[in-house]
């Protein structure tokens, strides 16, 4: 293939024009030495036709998620996704356009990033919310950078009971800048523990983190620790499931002074863990401090309202070294699928969404509760993903389900040890049905399983 | 203008419904319960898909026409790679899966990652970086770590002045302190000023190359040479690896840490500002420190391995945006060794032809030949009061994109044009008799570029007011 169009014809033309003989008098920048003497040692270039049944082979050596009844959960999650998002995401007016750096042939793509933020804003009862970041993970570490900045340093607390990747991803940031990280331990309920974090205040701390609901799918008592971090003086960030936020108090109700997570929920197919979708939201106060892109409204000459991207002097390309953060690209059309995935759903639907989650996730906990040789070490107050330690190693149990079918969720021994090696995270979403619910359970209890 | 979707929404109205929940629960039981509505539009199917082709007829975009936006490579985005990477075998994966349900995917990342390699004759690779400057970030935090773990405290990383704002802005992230360091009057590094500034508290001099001025540092031997005869490594910004591509490896010629762009150099879409993907390769001696889990293979089977203890740890909770691997893997195998030298050739031709059609209509600062694009200034239409903006929303009117403006920032009045290997000489053609009737404009009615652009949605904005006042988010009623 070549998606190339100049002919040789062209070519003469223009080697004319700039007036050199052959193409490698315009490499004479390039000292000899230091060119390739041949070609590429590359894979034979293929046909459209070729190429498409190479990926469709690759492709086919994949058993994904979507081919089971998923319990896999942990961060990314298997949801309905409305035909809607995959027509408005495919229109070349947005997926071939860039950052838009000139407002005027950019209203489309400014517009929508408004109203993206807009909704994330709504979501979690916060005042702004910036065009987007790479994924929840980064922009969990950008939220501590941005407290830590914000405070001029200090220790900055995190539950044990976050996402061990995104504790991975917040170690690497915070060797670069030598921020300091305290773990604070969960209780046996499996939330964090308050007294630990309310000694831990006592001396100088930057910023709390709250996971909510935190990795085990558990509700955290979010007020109570907003009260205790605002009364040491500290920052509250906030990483939650956005889904969450249709029926658990939202960041903006509790105080959090920065809000952030992860937007693959909203319209995002799971793809391997990318690309996915970063969010963030704060308080106006905070505004300066922010990292990413802002997009405000304004007018035009005649009075016209229209788009732009505004508060630049925060950004690389004006403050250089001394910008709130290096980001420059973002996930522009992962926002613009939360948005799309947001306003079909509305109001109602996005309840529905949360409220099935949760009725669906407790009904298979109950079941499991009456299932001889599961249990379930945390309580009932978990959103849409718990805790179950199988009467089998969890490998086995898992391998088993997957020959009927069944994902049967993230075996949790190799991060938290102490949870031991029967321990799985079990996400159900609004997409599992009451059969393969059932089947889950016939599993664990043994029947049908073929063990 | 167009109202937005909380303006057009009205209560009762449906776009997508969940099917009918068939595990009703009583009530539903939780601590710190949301009391607020959250605030969502509601609107039905055909009125979003309007709304959404309203303001998709409101952008710019490669499809429509030429982009020679500088730096950032916007070339044509192959419709078979959109179609491959849509494959459910691809998108329904999820990242905790066992390896041996992703072994497709994970070939794929060790393909890819053996082909950057190739193509950059760098010894591995990282994908895990989201984009560019998360590659950046990366490359510095390999740099940092390498020379920890020699016991070596370097602080300084030295940056042209040509540079793009994110290298100091990720330098600055990791703890070091950026220097910038002042082109020659080629716009070049000179070799014998580097060697004055390196020292031993040098730990990486970071450049770009092709630099912003499209211009390849033709003493890059030396400058390397002078480099790590101090201990010091350097970095390579590749943005501008489009330029490159089957005629100069970066790893040939002693880079130590680069990254590339898949958005830009790789042909995968820009998506209105992301996903991109920005991975990161490094010579021999920095391997060591890369990110973990890597894909390994053995006896033609994939997996993860998480084995890494002096590595940097995760840059991305997965292994980065995949999605965008699989559309870059894509135009590699499409194109192969022969297709990406032509795509560099043609890049190269396509530059210094639009240079040759506009140096004399504008000025060229710093003389060629360039490489895959090259930096106008539009300084000599100040004398009739018109600026670089001018010229830039004036070719609004013409229909076509404007280059980079104001960038690199050492030459005045900057237009910055990377025409792209896929652009046909016609349009090169109909970009350079706009450019060139806009000064005659300027000459002969400065007016009218200063009222430009006039037939867009809208007129110049005001972000004055903005910056004052921001209006970061809709209203707070739906009413």
């Amino acid at each position: 293939m070549s998606y190339i169009q100049n002919t040789d014809a062209d070519r003469s033309e223009m080697r004319e024009r700039i007036g050199v003989q052959s193409f490698d008098e315009l490499l004479e920048p390039i000292p000899e030495a230091l060119r390739m003497g041949g070609l590429l040692n590359l894979e034979p270039p293929l046909a459209e036709a070729d190429l498409a049944g190479l990926f469709r082979e690759l492709a086919a050596k994949n058993r994904p998620a979507t081919s089971f009844a998923s319990f896999l959960g942990g961060g990314i999650y298997d949801r309905h996704v409305p035909a809607l998002v995959r027509y408005v995401t495919s229109r070349s007016e947005f997926y071939t356009s860039y950052t838009p750096y000139q407002a005027e042939v950019s209203q489309g793509t400014l517009q929508s990033i408004y109203e993206y933020q807009s909704l994330i804003c709504r979501i979690m009862g916060m005042d702004v919310a910036n065009a987007s970041m790479y994924d929840g993970a980064t922009a969990l570490a950008e939220a501590v950078l941005m407290a830590s900045g914000m405070k001029g340093g200090g220790a900055v607390l995190v539950p044990r009971a976050l996402s061990p990747r995104y504790r991975a991803v917040l170690d690497t940031y915070a060797t670069a800048r030598a921020i300091e990280f305290r773990e604070i331990p969960y209780t046996k309920e499996g939330t964090i523990d308050l007294e630990r974090v309310k000694g831990a205040l006592k001396e100088k701390t930057a910023a709390v983190i709250l996971a909510q609901p935190n990795y085990f799918g558990l509700v955290e008592p979010a007020r109570e620790l907003a009260d205790a971090v605002h009364g040491a003086g500290a920052l509250l960030i906030a990483c939650v499931d956005p889904v969450s936020c249709a029926i658990l108090a939202p960041p903006g109700e509790y105080g959090a002074d920065i809000a952030v997570g992860e937007g693959q929920s909203l319209g995002l197919p799971q793809s391997y863990g990318g690309p996915l979708l970063g969010f963030m939201a704060t308080r106006t106060e905070y505004i300066r401090r922010m990292p990413g892109r802002l997009i405000s409204g304004t007018v035009d000459l005649d009075g016209k309202r229209g788009y732009v991207m505004t508060l630049q002097t925060r950004e690389q390309h004006i403050r250089r070294e001394k910008a709130t953060s290096n980001i420059c690209t973002n996930e522009a059309l992962c926002a613009l699928s939360a948005a799309v995935y947001l306003t079909a759903l509305g109001e109602r639907g996005f309840r529905d969404v949360a409220e099935q989650s949760y009725a669906k996730s407790h009904t298979l906990y109950s079941m499991l509760a009456g299932t001889k040789g599961a249990s379930l070490p945390f309580g009932r107050h978990f959103f849409q993903e718990f805790v179950v330690e199988l009467p089998v190693a969890a490998e086995k149990f898992l391998g088993a389900a997957a020959k009927k079918g069944v994902l049967g969720g993230i075996p949790l021994g190799a991060s938290f040890p102490e949870l031991g090696g029967r321990a799985v995270l079990v996400a159900v979403t609004e997409r599992r049905t009451r059969a393969e619910i059932e089947l889950y359970r016939d599993l664990v209890a043994g029947k049908g399983a073929g063990r | 203008m167009s109202r937005t979707i909380f303006e057009k929404s009205k209560p009762g109205r449906r776009g997508y419904r969940i099917p009918d929940n068939d595990c009703p629960v009583e009530r539903i039981d939780l601590p710190g319960m949301r009391t607020s509505p959250l605030g969502l539009p509601e609107m039905g199917e055909q009125d979003i898909v309007r709304h959404y082709v309203e303001l998709a007829g409101k952008n710019y975009h490669v499809d429509k026409g030429i982009y020679p936006l500088g730096s950032c490579t916007m070339k044509y985005n192959p419709l078979v790679n959109e179609e491959v990477a849509r494959l459910d075998g691809f998108t329904g994966l999820h990242p905790a899966q066992n390896d041996a349900d992703a072994q497709g995917a994970l070939e794929l990342v060790w393909r890819l990652e053996r082909a950057l390699c190739e193509v950059t004759g760098m010894a591995a690779f990282t994908l895990q970086p989201a984009a560019g400057a998360h590659g950046e970030l990366t490359g510095i935090m390999l740099a940092r770590a390498y020379f920890a773990d020699r016991g070596e405290k370097r602080k300084i990383v030295l940056i042209p002045d040509s540079a793009h704002g994110t290298n100091p802005a990720s330098v600055a992230i990791c703890g070091f302190t950026p220097k910038t360091i002042p082109s020659n009057e080629r716009g070049l590094i000179d070799p014998r000023a580097l060697e004055k500034e390196v020292t031993g508290e040098t730990a990486v001099l970071m450049l770009t190359l092709p630099n912003t001025l499209g211009l390849f540092e033709r003493e890059i031997a030396e400058i390397v040479r002078v480099v790590h005869a101090k201990g010091a490594l350097v970095y390579m910004d590749g943005a501008n690896m489009n330029a490159l591509l089957g005629i100069v490896r970066p790893g040939d010629i002693g880079i130590d840490v680069m990254h590339i762009n898949l958005h830009k150099t790789f042909s995968t879409p820009h998506g209105g500002g992301g996903p991109g993907s920005g991975p990161v390769g490094v010579a021999g001696p920095l391997v060591e420190y890369l990110p973990v889990p890597r894909v390994v293979e053995e006896k033609g089977v994939f997996r993860l391995s998480p084995d890494g203890p002096k590595s940097i740890g995760r840059v991305h909770p997965y292994l980065g945006n995949f999605n965008v691997f699989v559309k870059a893997y894509a135009y590699i195998r499409a194109l192969g060794g022969a297709g990406l030298r032509e795509v560099a050739e043609n890049a190269i031709l396509n530059a210094n032809y639009l240079c040759a059609r506009l140096k004399t209509t504008y000025d060229l600062k710093y003389q060629g030949p360039c490489m895959h694009e090259f930096v106008l200034s539009a300084r000599n239409l100040k004398k009739f009061g018109v600026r670089a903006t001018d010229v830039a929303k004036r070719l609004l009117d013409y229909g076509f994109h404007p280059p980079t403006v104001y960038f690199p920032l050492i030459v005045e009045e900057a237009l910055m044009i990377e025409p792209v290997e896929t652009e046909s000489k016609e349009a090169l053609d109909q970009y350079a008799d706009a450019l060139e009737k806009i000064a005659e404009e300027a000459e002969k009615s400065p007016e009218m570029l200063h009222e430009a652009p006039v037939t867009t949605p809208v007129r110049r904005l005001d972000e004055a007011v903005a910056a004052r006042c921001p209006d970061l988010c809709g209203p707070g009623d739906l009413e």
